[in-house]
């Protein structure tokens, strides 16, 4: 996991009063505010002069606890398992809590939900902070009472003990709550055991399942100001260097509320050679679309196809010279020049679109010299300062509205929509209501980029695998998008994105291996590569697990044996704690489970098979263990998932049935990215735009789905995308065991 | 003016006959539930019933309702409506949410027409209906146990 800097560097964990109740937060200390300053000052919970915390939580005096929530709420109910984290070691009563979605401000440190980090990143220091909570409660609580502190402890908001019992309420009410704690301090809270813990890991209602299931969730695209306009997007036939040269609205201004087509310039340089329709109407809007007439002088990528970006990653993967080195263990190149036999293969797949069912949108208003933006968004801390530079503002004027998420899964990582609708809104001087319909989504989408991965293995002369060479080719969204969180090369020559080769550095013990993360340069300069649910991977894994598909074959051995054979957990595959405590043996741990559970080797009917693959999450310093068995039957070119078996290991499980609920969205993602979904760039744009001709998965094509997650007190990892990664490999290693034809491309097309 | 009943309440638009129905009740009759998703009649989302028959707002135009029976989520208050809501929470159906509305509207008409149905029928009725977070296993009992609620009431 790439470390976040918060920039902040004096920091006051505190509890106060506020007259009405109980405010807990992280603050940061400014000069001239001395510790009890700030306690007094925390009343403000706004922010004031002196002192402006993050207050994590607050119990008013009626015992009520409500959690403020700085990540984004797009189906994963994040707030339901950061809430329960908080409300155990607090001891509070789960009925009284409420979450509060907050929107954009400083005080909250750096805002980004994604690459399944929100648990693992919020675990400890929400503890932590519960656990201070509960101090500071039982200490009033003794002093209230007169009994001895040790002799009290909370449950469901009440302390209680030596024949006391005083709630939660009455404590914040009456009680002496004013208390600060410095980082160490904080650091040093004890924090339950596992055996003691009364939310984490029960059973939960998510909080936010009530207000989605009669429709009265609040999104972005719900959001409306007196006053605005509606704006709907004409992006230009290439992403980067279209200008427009002419604009005809003639047809257009006989449609009534129609009010006129500007032209956006965006300095950030992400929104290039866009229009932008203005009515009095969304309808109005779409209609005036269709009739105004744009031209432009194309971009240099006009007409670059899928089969060129391709062509261009295999002529990368081929050159030895090519990329950065992200994996150098061993001596590959002499364990390659000494092989007694080799393997070698290239692995494919195709751009992928988001397709967030809420279409990308914006309100945004200018007032008082800040812009006000409405709109889900997952990276606030990434768009606000590209917002900075795009409009020439600071970033402390810029704020972010929060709602629910229509979808996430990384297309609301970068909020790049948000930049024609604030330009627009500044020109007008009025609020401007930005919806894209599902064409422009997706040819403004950050698709995923079509890859190319080739790998190669190497056999001593006793036929056992002596190295692996792999090296793999995309464009890189971070390099577009987030330059700041590239990674250095193991050798100091060059930078990579992780994001695009993670999944590579496997468990597997091979003495040899190396790992080439290679920037597709033409998909690079033709779109703007985005981060699709699972990133890196989701199509990494593709080429691992099939690849360790094919050297089991090579060697005539069962893949899912000859996989526990490598999952040996030796020398820099025991893993290291707090996260990978037990390395690659608990990876070994999930496939031996699923391999009971689905029946391997078992005779099935002609034409169906099993197959296997395996995955350790989104980054190995934090891995979630899975393996995935996928029951396949084909007929012809036809191909049916008839059942899937996923065995996880994320640590400790906060939210169980949260869990599962992303396990099976997650593991169904895979399936329909494996058959259903996938498209082409054709004349430097994505060929489907909806759903007419890009599928997904439908409910008819569910497979039966049987999700196990391992007990485990270990720490939490992540889970909204682990789930999704072994599940191609597995069905295209199943297609092999069915019918001896190796699958190689994604989709996979027989 | 096109006059029709919105959830019971009389409405009317001034907005031309072509406007898709979808937006007339979002952005006129502020009723946000019903939500906007691919525009060409293939994803659900914007699912209302006309006469309480399912249809897609966002290519229905607004003139095609005139005189019509309009229901959307907000006015889903029937027996079947009610249950589906209730097993919507007791199975944590929805996960970002989005496409909820139109899948209970849809299920509730379906409901109504077959009111025990197989776990085949349910996915034939349904399977028009995406969900990008994937959620079908859950919308498919939950529709299996609101119509036994109802069976076995």
């Amino acid at each position: 996991m790439k470390s976040i800097n918060t920039g902040v560097s004096r920091r006051s964990f505190l509890a106060g009063s506020l007259g009405t109740g109980l405010v807990m937060g992280l603050g940061v200390v400014l000069p001239g505010c001395s510790k009890e300053e700030a306690v007094s000052e925390i009343a403000a919970t706004g922010g004031s002069r002196l002192f402006s915390p993050a207050v994590w939580f607050e119990i008013n005096e009626a015992g009520e606890v409500l959690v403020n929530i700085a990540k984004a709420e797009m189906g994963q109910h994040v707030g339901t398992a950061l809430a329960r984290i908080v409300a155990d070691e607090l001891g509070a009563d789960w009925g009284s809590v409420r979450l509060a979605h907050v929107d954009t401000d400083p005080r909250w440190g750096y805002m980004v939900t994604g690459g399944s980090w929100s648990v693992v990143t919020s675990f400890e220091m929400l503890s932590r902070a519960g656990a201070a909570g509960r101090t500071v409660l039982i200490d009033a609580a003794a002093k209230l009472s007169g009994v001895d502190a040790a002799q009290l402890s909370a449950e469901n908001g009440v302390v209680s003990g030596a024949g006391q019992s005083l709630s939660f309420a009455e404590i914040v009410s009456r009680g002496d709550i004013n208390r600060s704690f410095s980082e160490d301090e904080l650091a040093a809270m004890p924090i339950k055991p596992a055996a003691a813990r009364t939310l984490i890991g029960k059973p939960a209602s998510a909080l936010d399942v009530p207000a989605k299931s009669k429709g009265t969730a609040v999104y972005g695209l719900d959001a409306e100001l007196p006053g605005m306009v509606y704006a709907h997007p004409i992006v230009a036939p290439t992403r980067y260097g279209s200008v427009i040269t002419a604009i005809d609205d003639s047809a257009a201004r006989e449609i009534p509320g129609y009010q006129q087509t500007l032209t956006i310039e965006d300095s950030s340089g992400f929104v290039q050679g866009m229009a932008l329709v203005i009515a009095d109407s969304f309808p109005a809007a779409m209609k005036a679309t269709d009739a105004v007439k744009v031209q432009w002088d194309l971009g240099e990528t006009a007409s670059v196809s899928e089969e060129d970006i391709l062509a261009e990653g295999k002529a990368l993967v081929d050159d030895p010279s090519s990329g950065v080195l992200f994996v150098d263990a061993g001596d590959t190149s002499a364990a390659m020049s000494s092989a007694s036999d080799t393997l070698s293969s290239t692995y494919r797949t195709s751009t992928a679109l988001h397709f967030t069912l809420e279409p990308q949108n914006a309100l945004v208003e200018f007032r008082d010299g800040q812009c006000h933006i409405h709109a889900g968004n997952q990276w606030q801390s990434l768009i606000i300062p590209t917002l900075a530079q795009s409009l020439d503002m600071e970033e402390k004027d810029i704020v972010l509205h929060t709602y629910y998420l229509g979808g996430g899964f990384g297309r609301r990582l970068f909020g790049d929509q948000m930049i024609p609708a604030a330009h627009a809104a500044r020109q007008l001087g009025k609020p401007v209501k930005l919806i894209m319909t599902r064409p422009a989504d997706s040819l403004f989408d950050c698709a995923r980029s079509p890859s190319v991965a080739r790998l190669d293995a190497a056999f001593s002369e006793d036929g056992s695998l002596s190295a692996i060479e792999h090296a793999a080719a995309a464009g890189w969204p971070t390099l577009s998008m987030a330059p700041g969180f590239l990674g250095e090369g193991v050798d100091g020559e060059g930078k990579f994105d992780g994001f695009s080769i993670n999944g590579s550095d496997h468990w597997y013990s091979v003495a040899n291996h190396r790992v080439r993360a290679i920037n597709n340069t033409l998909a690079q300069k033709t779109f703007l590569p985005g981060w699709l649910r699972s990133v890196g991977p989701g199509w990494i894994a593709w080429g691992v697990e099939c690849f360790m598909d094919e050297i089991a074959a090579k060697l005539g051995v069962d893949p899912l044996e000859y996989r526990l054979s490598l999952l040996d957990a030796a020398g820099r595959q025991a893993g290291s704690a707090p996260m990978q405590v037990g390395g690659a043996s608990r990876l070994a741990a999930v496939l031996e489970d699923v391999r009971t559970r689905s029946g391997w080797g078992s005779p099935l009917p002609d034409g169906e098979a099993l197959g296997v693959a395996v995955a350790h999450g989104q980054e190995r310093a934090m891995p979630t263990w899975s393996a995935c068995v996928a029951h396949v039957a084909v007929d012809g070119k036809n191909v049916t998932v008839k059942k899937l078996w996923q065995t996880l290991d994320c640590g400790t499980v906060v939210h169980p049935d949260g869990a599962l609920a992303q396990a099976e969205g997650a593991s169904l993602w895979g399936l329909s990215l494996a058959l259903h979904e996938g498209t082409a760039f054709e004349n430097g744009q994505v060929r489907d735009r909806n759903l007419d001709t890009y599928k997904p998965l439908r409910m008819a094509d569910v497979p039966e789905l049987d999700i196990k997650f391992m007990e485990s007190n270990e720490f939490p990892t992540g889970l909204g995308e682990p789930p999704l990664i072994a599940v191609a490999p597995a069905i295209g290693n199943a297609i092999f065991a069915a019918t001896g034809q190796r699958v190689r491309d994604l989709p996979i097309r027989l | 003016m096109i006059e029709f009943k919105l959830n019971g309440k009389q409405v009317s638009t001034d907005s031309p006959g072509d406007t898709p129905l979808l937006w007339v009740i979002r952005d006129e009759q502020q009723l946000k539930g019903t939500k906007f998703g691919c525009g060409i009649a293939q994803c659900g989302a914007c699912t209302v019933q006309r006469d309480g028959v399912p249809v897609r707002s966002c290519v229905l135009p607004v003139s095609e309702v005139a005189g019509t029976d309009i229901t959307t989520i907000e006015g889903l208050a029937s027996a079947e409506g009610t249950a589906l809501k209730e097993a919507w929470v007791d199975a944590q159906v929805p996960q970002c949410g989005y496409c909820q509305s139109g899948q209970i509207v849809t299920a509730e008409a379906f409901l109504k027409s077959n009111p025990n149905p197989s776990e085949e029928e349910i996915t034939q009725a349904m399977t028009g209906n995406l969900c990008r977070c994937m959620s079908y296993t859950r919308i498919r009992s939950a529709i299996k146990s609101a119509a036994q609620g109802e069976v076995n009431s």
